[in-house]
């Protein structure tokens, strides 16, 4: 028993040491799957970029992505921008009420919508419903070799699957993001003056007094850089799908969540920038909601 | 069928050598490695079979044969060029020079199988409308499918019909090298039959090259002017070569090495106790571990 007794401490030692090296290696295995799974992306994004130049787009591989994209977001989206709307007025009345400034709710409704909830939660949908689908699609098309058959026949699968989709996603998630303010500030104004009672003409007055054009071009503008991300992400997890029915579900899940959160961090990024944009352009700040 | 125009075609004078060598290739995926110093020449006009069990590489050798896989090391050489040194374009060309067909067929769902068939020809060729449907409607006979399949989508189809699909499709350029990755695998007996006498009758075309992966006996009869039997990189020593035969049919019929004679036979022979070993084995891993956790809780 005493020379097992003896190593007892050394091996505990050596355990510990090996559990923390073990931990050490994990984090790097990380960093460096992270750091290449960037590059990855990039590459991915330049080599889409560059067919975006090298070559005319084609009318009849164009269009299906852009009504799949389009069109087919259309409903879920109006329906997204009615609802954040009518419920920011929900959430922001009692609050105004106490310091009797109703009349004011239009314009913190539609400043919230057009600068940050319309682009976001647009972007949030359409990364579930747009960036999802596009990552299954072409995660099919790899693990039953419809990519593979493109490249042997001599065509370019980043030209003809990912441009379209990616310019899709560029030119619509704008227009998308547009029609989702619209219903957003409808609703908006809708529960206000229908349920909660607040006069017509204070509601738009103090909207218009609020917003200026600044406001609702950092949404569009933002929403550029969203399109972009949920294109490109979506469609890397699509093109590097794993075999299988599970490969597929994974690409999917993958594209949604990575896309979520590249939102989350543009969004913030681009935030920061804009409003040091608009201090640049209007020194005087923006006048007080209060 | 008349041959389409191809703009800028990558074509050559036919060299003397081979039309397609493999030069000690070896291809890893991670730490797994598919195939190792496989050496291979394909002269113009033949029709090669690639024989072997699931998993030993056959469909990796197929597809590093028109680049679609790179080689971790070796070369593809076509015509005395290599495909590694061409640019993507470059390859792009080339592989106008090639048909592909697929083990399920790799139809685009989204398209009609006219669209399909005439995808090469509308990427490759500068040929109108009109051409072009002429020229898939040939294609569409020439594989023994009727005209009505034109309008439908691969869904709507057979597993043999959308085989003949994806041949018709293969040979919309008028390829010189087709290779088959196991064209026969899920078919009945009788449709088997018919796409080897479609092998056969692409063979007859003036300098196509066939390449058919397979594990059919029945094909490889019938198709081969030569037989390569690749082996699993697993069960070999480290000096032994992949391709374990290689020689016509009728020399496989005779061989004598064992591994041979077994797949031709199709009996499990040693596998069967591989595979006990590997099930006791298994087990043995199960119960240590389970007394090993036994031993902790105490």
């Amino acid at each position: 028993m005493s020379p097992s007794v003896a190593t007892q401490p050394e091996n505990a030692a050596d355990n510990v040491t090996g559990w923390f090296a073990n931990r050490v290696a994990d984090v790097g295995d990380m960093a460096v799957t992270m750091v290449a799974g960037i590059g990855d992306v990039t590459l991915f994004a330049l080599r889409t970029v560059g067919w975006l130049f090298a070559r005319r787009q084609r009318r009849d591989v164009l269009m299906p992505s852009f009504y799949q994209i389009g069109v087919l977001s259309l409903p879920v989206i109006a329906l997204t921008g009615l609802f954040i709307g009518m419920v920011l007025a929900v959430q922001s009345y009692a609050q105004f009420k106490a310091l009797g400034l109703q009349t004011r709710l239009g314009s913190v409704i539609n400043l919230s919508l057009v600068r940050e909830l319309g682009p976001v939660l647009a972007a949030t949908m359409l990364a579930g419903r747009v960036g999802s689908a596009m990552a299954a699609e072409l995660g099919t098309m790899r693990v039953t070799e419809q990519i593979d058959a493109l490249e042997s026949m001599g065509a370019n699968p980043i030209y003809y699957l990912v441009v379209p989709r990616f310019l899709g996603c560029l030119v619509l998630i704008p227009t998308l993001t547009i029609m989702a303010d619209f219903m957003g500030v409808l609703g908006g104004y809708v529960y206000s003056h229908a349920i909660l009672g607040i006069d017509y003409h204070h509601y738009w007055a103090n909207s218009r007094a609020y917003i200026d054009a600044f406001d609702f071009l950092m949404g569009i503008f933002k929403s550029f850089f969203f399109g972009a991300a949920i294109a490109l992400v979506s469609c890397h997890h699509g093109f590097h799908c794993d075999h299988g029915a599970q490969g597929v579900g994974r690409a999917a899940t993958n594209a949604f969540v990575h896309s979520f959160v590249l939102i989350l961090i543009l969004d913030l990024f681009l935030g920061i920038g804009l409003n040091n944009l608009q201090d640049f352009i209007r020194p005087d700040g923006p006048r007080s909601l209060l | 069928m008349n041959a389409p125009v191809i703009e800028a075609p990558p074509q050559k004078a036919m060299p003397a050598g081979p039309l397609l060598f493999i030069d000690s290739l070896s291809v890893s995926f991670g730490n797994q490695h598919v195939l190792r110093n496989v050496s291979l020449d394909l002269t113009s006009g033949e029709t090669l079979v690639i024989l072997g069990e699931s998993g030993c590489g056959k469909t990796v050798l197929l597809k590093t044969m028109i680049g679609l896989i790179k080689p971790s090391v070796g070369d593809v050489r076509f015509e005395d060029t290599s495909l590694a040194s061409m640019t993507e374009r470059q390859l792009a060309h080339l592989r106008t020079r090639y048909g592909f067909v697929f083990q399920g067929a790799a139809l685009f769902d989204s398209a009609t199988i006219a669209d399909n068939i005439a995808f090469p020809l509308r990427e490759h060729t500068q040929l109108d409308e009109e051409k072009i449907t002429e020229i898939v409607t040939e294609l569409v006979a020439e594989v023994g499918l009727p005209h009505t399949v034109l309008s439908k989508k691969p869904v709507e189809l057979s597993g043999g019909m959308r085989k003949r699909a994806g041949l018709a499709r293969a040979l919309a350029l008028d390829p010189h090298l087709v290779l088959y990755d196991e064209p026969t695998t899920g078919l009945d007996p009788i449709m088997s039959d018919v796409i080897n006498e479609l092998i056969l009758r692409v063979h007859q075309r003036p300098e196509t090259t066939n390449v058919v992966v397979t594990h059919d006996m029945t094909t490889a009869h019938k198709v081969a002017d030569r037989i390569i039997m690749l082996y699993p990189l697993s069960r070999l020593k480290e000096n032994e070569s992949q391709i374990i035969f290689t020689g016509t049919p009728k020399e496989l019929d005779n061989s004598t090495d064992p591994r041979v004679r077994q797949f031709i036979e199709g009996k499990a022979g040693q596998r069967l106790n591989e595979l006990r070993e590997e099930q006791t084995k298994n087990k043995s891993v199960l119960s240590a571990t389970a007394t090993d956790q036994e031993n902790d809780h105490e």
